[in-house]
């Protein structure tokens, strides 16, 4: 056990753990931020992406230790109040969720990528979500939502 | 109508409900999962009760409500649907009945709006609660009450607002998996290398390493599990655990699969009008004398597997008394409550089972297995709560797969172009291995814990289903006008996986044959693939999907050099939504399929939620895609070697085209179940368009370039 100090949805948190958790234990377990989901462990879906200075960052594998120093944001913390980001409330717009829980890890990386190019073309959108699984199939929906906040962009 | 919902659950007051504030709540037996069932139900009950639907509250349910059995084949708006829409007809009719008598109106002289039955044009008015005199409504549901017609409606039809929706993309949305019970714990199993290798031993110096910090060790038999408190370190356990077990080296028979699915033992029934009769095979004649033309070809489908993105997971507690609480995503938590109690030998009595949504499932993957391990865990450590996960490598190697299956078909046609003859085999193993209710005591054998216990339960053995549209014949029955046709099921045994339920059953493999025949029939006469499916149709729904997705795709007009299209059809179960897919396609020179776009046209009867139903129904063509194009269960003698998302690849966000949905609306038809319809005509049409891009037949899935190639070199064409 070590004492971890983390910044997370803006505030600072001393937290008693094994060094080598992955963060997203870390979020789910002990700061009740379940919003990032467990779906591989293994960095091969996208569930439990969450900010990481801005960019969006797979938590499931690597250890909270590598984490501190950084500002973390959940997707908990997107919203403000009841007003939705943009992103959610083009997701909601678009009706893109089916079981919904890969859904976090899309808003979480169409954040990311908004935020440091707000401006994406196609190639940069599959880009973003190359890391991203849903096997509800509601791709559709999700570039809907996408195409609602940059407009429609011709896949090359 | 004779709807099972209703027979197991007559009486109004188990449906709906009016709470002290006049807030109307529905209890249904169907679980919500990411179907968007719940939504739907709101809309029926608030369409008939005047209700905005967003403000009815759908409970989530658990083993104290009816018992609709399965949420599963679609039958949730069958079902479900219309038991609740009967159920608010007949709450609709004695609201007004007995607001007439109390305010001494005619009824066709009152108003019912928002709670509220009033006189038209008057302020005098009472509250459905007062109407009831605060009390329950105390009726039966009527199954032939009146509904209200099409022409009044004010929400059926229109795209609803999703329940969740808005907590699903917040993070706020609790799923099984996020749930935190007071004192909780967290658990994770250890499995055997494969499904017939047990335990000899386990290293007593790591186990007691594992103890010593703290870490609960859980042993029956060769069912392995531990426990703690913190969920990394138990995962880190688990994994210590594994290299402390010594397995037997038993080996699962793994050779020429497709060999072993037409040559093993297995019982077989002709299938008429989709049921399997009890009755001696035919043997496949001589082709018709007036036969101008015979084909036959095979076709091979492996074994896929559910994929949910969210592995299975379970919580339960034991009082230390005898009593057990189970929280499962299960799709059917009254058969799963018979099937557990009968494993441990509980009472019903004492066992709780609550649903929690969990992520997408798709059929019967390894939810129930999950609650079973979960319970055999907290049984073993009564007093305090465990909340147990599978990992990414157990939802891989251990969830029920859907079987492999092999398609012969052979057809005749006459010097007219016409069908004269068809027959049609299918092989495969059981579609129906999921808990089931009233198993008197062999419902332990259908949990996965169960085979590895100290007293392990005996091996599963399903019976050939004599149910229409069951399972590996679901849609084997041609919906085209054919003369003579001769369809066999063939249940095969002794083949090396564990199988069950997956959206569609033996349908997607019998479509992609049935199908394919088709394309195939149609370019052996030269026959335009459209009109040469309508020449056989008589049925008019049927007929306007296949045109409306041929327009879709722009069927008569010129393709690009290299583009190639297809269409496919089926009627689900052929009593159920009407589905045609047209898909348009490039192959690049590595022999990779590229879906440039789909089209699905769909008759569901009347609509309820349209933007839902679409939904569902795009969903069902991307998961078909990825199937089709990508998937297989990977394994050698030792196990299984599809064991994480690299091993087993699934469509990814690049690789999904844009899906066109078109909805054939029928206002006042009945509802036809639709959550699973789109995905069975996929295969096919994208093999369809495959010949017609590139000439290669794609008869085995999944067409990956390496089953391409083969077909390339060996297939006939
Ligand atoms: S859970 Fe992290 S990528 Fe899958
Ligand atoms: S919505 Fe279910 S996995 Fe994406």
């Amino acid at each position: 056990m070590m004492s971890i100090s983390l910044q997370v949805n803006g505030e600072t948190h001393a937290i008693d753990v094994d060094p080598a958790t992955p963060l997203l234990f870390v979020l789910r377990n002990y700061l009740g931020l379940t919003g990032a989901k467990l779906g591989c462990g293994l960095e091969q879906c996208g569930a439990c992406a969450v900010l990481v200075d801005g960019q969006s960052t797979l938590s499931c594998s690597r250890a909270v230790s590598e984490f501190q120093g950084k500002v973390i944001a959940t997707v908990e913390s997107l919203a403000h109040g009841d007003q939705m980001s943009r992103v959610q409330q083009a997701f909601v717009g678009a009706g893109a969720a089916q079981c919904g829980y890969c859904i976090p890890g899309f808003v979480v990386a169409v954040t990311g990528m908004l935020e440091s190019d707000p401006n994406p073309d196609a190639e940069a959108i599959q880009e973003a979500l190359s890391s991203h699984l849903c096997r509800c199939g509601s791709h559709g929906r999700i570039k809907a939502a996408i195409d609602s906040l940059v407009g429609p962009r011709d896949a090359s | 109508m004779s709807n099972p919902s209703l027979i197991n659950s007559p009486a109004l007051d188990n449906w709906i409900k009016l709470d002290a504030d006049g807030t109307v709540h529905v209890c249904s037996g169907k679980v919500d999962i990411g179907q968007r069932i719940s939504t739907a139900l709101g809309v029926l009950v608030g369409e008939e009760l005047e209700i905005d639907p967003a403000r009815i509250v759908v409970d989530p349910p658990d083993t104290s409500y009816p018992d609709e059995g399965m949420t599963s084949g679609s039958n949730s708006m069958m079902h479900s649907g219309n038991a609740v829409r009967a159920a608010a007809a007949t709450a609709r009719r004695h609201l007004l009945t007995r607001a007439a008598a109390k305010l001494g109106s005619g009824v066709d002289a009152l108003v019912m709006d928002d709670g509220l039955i009033s006189i038209r044009d008057t302020n005098q008015s009472v509250t459905y609660r007062e109407v009831l005199d605060n009390a329950t409504f105390g009726i039966a549901v009527d199954p032939d009450v009146t509904l209200k017609s099409p022409a009044d409606y004010r929400w059926i039809g229109k795209d609803s607002k999703p329940r969740n929706l808005r907590d699903m993309v917040t993070g706020a949305m609790i799923y099984l998996h996020d749930m935190v019970l007071p004192e909780m714990r967290h658990a994770r199993c250890v499995r055997p290398p494969n499904r017939l290798a047990r335990l000899v031993s386990l290293s007593a110096e790591k186990v007691a390493r594992l103890e010593a910090e703290g870490i609960t060790l859980i042993r029956d038999g060769s069912f392995l599990a531990v426990v703690g408190d913190d969920e990394y370190l138990v995962i880190r356990a688990a994994e210590r655990l594994a290299r402390a077990a010594t397995w037997d080296g038993a080996t699962i028979n793994a050779a020429d699969l497709y060999g072993q699915l037409t040559s093993n033992p297995r019982e077989s029934r002709p299938v008429v009008d989709g049921t399997p009769q009890d009755a001696p095979v035919p043997p496949l004649h001589e082709p018709p004398a007036n036969a101008a033309l015979t084909h036959a070809a095979r076709y091979d489908k492996p074994y896929i597997m559910h994929g949910s993105i969210g592995p299975s997971v379970a919580a339960a507690k034991a009082d230390g008394v005898g009593g057990l609480e189970i929280w499962t995503h299960s799709q059917g938590i009254q058969p799963l409550k018979t099937s557990i109690s009968e494993a441990l030998g509980i009472t019903p009595d004492n066992l709780l089972i609550q649903h929690v949504p969990g992520a997408g499932c798709y059929g019967h993957n390894g939810a129930d297995d999950a609650a079973f391990d979960a319970a055999l865990i907290a049984l073993a450590l009564p007093g305090r709560p465990v909340l147990l996960k599978w990992t990414r490598d157990d939802e891989h190697a251990w969830e029920p797969y859907a079987s492999a299956m092999s398609m012969e078909l052979r057809a005749s046609l006459d010097t007219d172009g016409a069908v004269i003859d068809w027959s049609h085999e299918c092989y495969s193993d059981t579609h129906l291995g999921r808990p089931r209710p009233m198993l008197g005591g062999e419902g332990a054998s259908r949990l996965l814990a169960a085979l590895h216990l100290e007293n392990p339960a005996p091996p599963f053995r399903p019976n050939p289903s004599m149910s229409s549209h069951a399972g590996l014949h679901r849609n084997i029955d041609p919906y085209y006008t054919f003369p003579a046709v001769r369809a066999i099921k063939n249940l095969v045994r002794d083949l090396p996986l564990r199988t069950s339920a997956l959206r569609c059953l033996g349908g997607y493999a019998n479509i992609f044959a049935l199908e394919s025949m088709m394309d195939e029939l149609a370019r052996h006469t030269d026959a335009d693939p459209v009109a040469f499916r309508l020449r056989h149709l008589d049925d008019p729904r049927a007929r306007n999907v296949i045109e409306a997705a041929a327009d879709g795709i722009g069927w008569s007009k010129d393709r690009d050099d290299g583009v190639g299209r297809g269409i496919a059809f089926s009627r689900y179960c052929n009593c159920k939504t009407y589905t045609a897919i047209a898909i348009e396609l490039t192959v690049n020179d590595v022999a990779e399929i590229e879906i440039c776009k789909a089209v699905c046209a769909a008759d569901a009867g009347e609509v309820v939620d349209t933007a839902g139903l679409s939904m569902q129904l795009e969903g069902g063509v991307l998961q078909a895609i990825s199937w089709t194009l990508y998937e297989e269960v990977l394994f050698d003698q030792d196990g299984i070697n599809s064991r994480d998302w690299e091993t087993y690849p699934i469509l990814t966000f690049a690789q999904a085209p844009p899906v066109d949905v078109i909805i054939l609306d029928r206002p006042g038809a009945p509802h036809l179940g639709a959550g699973e319809a789109s995905s069975e005509p996929v295969a096919a049409a994208i093999a369809n368009a495959l010949f017609d891009a590139a000439g290669i037949r794609a008869r085995r899935l999944p067409m990956t370039p390496y089953n391409l190639r083969q077909a390339a070199m060996y297939g006939d064409g």
